[in-house]
């Protein structure tokens, strides 16, 4: 059996979500370097569309689908990208680097004895890859030993991949696995209309100089008429203004957008680290001194209160063509 | 109730990194405590903390790996009110996330505690590995990234809530489990162990910091140095970082004088809106 580059691919009722894409592209990289095939896998109950969706881009799919594998649980679906691993005959396991990527993978990595770096930005060898450590301030150059390797993929990195392969899939059955005494709960899901963070064109993010919650409103109406998304510095989330998982930074979610609009934000390390990707950058803060001026494409030193709603009135006035 | 709450010490992450010839000099760096590790330590605090005659109940055992200089973090650990703690000596910048967790789990084999606290991640590597991966390699369940952790009274399980992409998750836990906390869990009544704290109970919203009273008994605390032979690990690590570079520099551009400069700007020359 060829070497093959087992890829995890998160999926929803409609198909794999789009945050994979990126994971899937660095797969190919990858199989490309170790002279084999992308075999993308999907987990869970029901996974109908998923699979279909998935052999666009792999040219196989491994289908792990039972009422057992409900819920992305790192106790039981770990196991199955270990099986996928060794039923492929891998030598590589990736996936996106979001919340259920970082849970997982790690877990997978275990069972499988595998060496792993995190976030990958490029692959240059069978074993060798590029990835950011202190908060973005190193990129580091490593080397993974060992007959399999495990690697978690910056979404903002890769392309999304693009539809053309046509693989085949073979679906694997669970009839049960054994959760160790993990069982999920509930999701609270953050009711949202607009783009993910990971993948918005345009991301406004409030900082510690918003000063409390209800002032994002005003964020909220920019980041709406740009088709964007909110973001918000650790500050702000530390504070409690908003939920946690607006975060970006290096702590949070990486973002690179065409458009960053940092406002009241004061440019920490650990915040630049997530956004210094972005295409352009703009800052808005009342010191002039700054740090996110150091980063910003175009800078303007004023409060948010005397600049957010005039703004938000010139967008409008731009959008009306005029 | 027993928790193993792991410590590591990180270069502050304000000083500029030192970064030439493809390698990262931290021989002049200053050492503190991984802020998520901080997090941690005031996590199972709380959890042996507020019985209903104000009692504390259950023991917090603190381990790090690396030089006897972490000797000086462990300290500062006990001196939060963690009651012993256990240095691994090793080369802590050798070793990477499969290594270090082979190693916590052989102290996990001889301490068997019920709980496994660890911050998500650590802010120099940046992996956020070791905890699933420690939990992998048990066989234990895992609980990442949480906002708030909940001790049934019975001591049997934990239910926590988990930040995660798409919004709040809610996990249930059997123990002995392995749990990553985020930044949420300081929160005033994040955290509460329901055989001893009622549901009123709240602390500060913030990490403790060492009292003076603290620091005084901390001096009579044990920190048991272990090497990794008497653990009996192959603390051989499997990725290994070849070399160091700097980011690509980003460089500052120009202020703008007004709102209507900044949307012309934005429209006609970075043509993003």
């Amino acid at each position: 059996m060829p070497a093959a580059v087992v890829v995890f691919c998160e999926s929803d009722e409609k198909g794999i979500r789009s945050a994979s894409l990126p994971a899937l592209t660095a797969g190919a990289e990858l199989a490309k370097q170790v002279g084999g095939d992308v075999v993308a896998v999907v987990i869970g109950a029901g996974v109908s569309a998923a699979a279909p969706d998935a052999a666009r881009y792999a040219a196989r799919v491994l289908a792990y689908d039972g009422a057992a594998l409900a819920g992305p649980l790192a106790e039981t679906w770990a196991p199955q990208l270990a099986d996928a691993v060794k039923r492929a005959g891998a030598t590589a396991l990736l996936g996106t680097a979001t919340s259920t990527g970082k849970d997982l993978l790690p877990r997978a990595a275990a069972l499988l004895g595998a060496g792993m770096a995190s976030d990958i930005t490029a692959v240059l060898a069978a074993n060798r890859f590029k990835r950011p450590a202190y908060a973005g301030n190193a990129i580091e150059e490593v080397t993974i030993a060992g007959p399999v390797i495990v690697a978690s993929v910056r979404q903002t990195a890769f392309p999304a991949a693009t539809p053309g392969a046509g693989g085949a899939i073979e679906t694997v059955a669970v009839a049960a696995v054994d959760a160790l005494g993990a069982e999920l709960v509930g999701l609270h899901a953050t009711q949202s209309a607009r783009p993910d963070l990971g993948e918005a064109k345009v991301v406004v993010s409030g900082g510690r100089g918003m000063r409390e919650g209800a002032n994002f409103k005003v964020l909220e109406e920019l980041t709406d008429l740009l088709g964007g998304a909110l973001g918000a510095s650790r500050a702000a989330c530390d504070a409690g203004m908003v939920p946690n998982d607006l975060q970006v930074g290096q702590t949070g979610k990486v973002v690179a957008p065409q458009l960053y609009i940092a406002v009241a934000i004061s440019g920490a390390i650990q915040h630049l680290a997530g956004m210094k990707g972005s295409k352009v950058i703009v800052a808005i803060n009342k010191d002039p001194e700054a740090p996110i001026f150091q980063v910003a494409d175009y800078g303007l030193v004023d409060t948010w209160e005397k600049t957010i709603p005039p703004l938000v009135a010139a967008v409008k006035k731009l959008k009306a063509g005029g | 109730m027993k928790i193993l709450v792991t410590c590591k010490r990180v270069p502050n992450p304000e000083h500029k990194l030192k970064i030439g010839g493809g390698k990262l000099d931290l021989a002049a760096a200053s050492w503190q405590l991984n802020t998520f590790d901080e997090y941690a330590v005031e996590t199972a605090l709380r959890l042996t903390e507020k019985g209903k005659g104000g009692e504390r109940s259950g023991e917090v055992v603190a381990v790090s790996i690396g030089p006897k200089e972490v000797g000086q973090q462990l300290r500062g650990v006990l001196a939060m009110g963690a009651d012993r703690a256990i240095l691994v000596g090793g080369d802590d910048a050798a070793l990477d996330a499969l290594a270090t967790a082979r190693v916590l789990a052989a102290v996990v084999a001889k301490e068997t505690p019920d709980l496994v606290v660890l911050g998500k991640q650590t802010v120099d590597g940046d992996s956020n590995q070791v905890g699933q991966i420690l939990a992998g390699l048990l066989g234990w369940p895992q609980a990442t990234f949480l906002a708030s952790i909940k001790l049934a009274a019975d001591g049997k399980n934990a239910t926590v809530t988990r930040e995660v992409d798409a919004g709040v998750e809610e996990k249930r836990v059997r123990l002995p489990a392995v749990v990553t906390v985020d930044l949420r869990i300081i929160g005033k009544k994040a955290v509460r162990n329901e055989a001893l704290a009622g549901p009123d109970a709240e602390w500060e919203e913030t990490q403790r910091y060492a009292s003076l009273k603290g620091i005084m008994a901390a001096k009579k605390k044990e920190i048991k140095d272990v090497t990794l032979a008497e653990l009996g690990v192959d603390a051989k690590p499997a990725m290994t970082v070849t070399s160091y570079e700097a980011p690509p520099v980003r460089k500052a551009g120009a202020k703008v004088a007004s709102v209507d400069e900044l949307v012309a700007k934005l429209h006609n020359e970075a043509k993003v809106i």
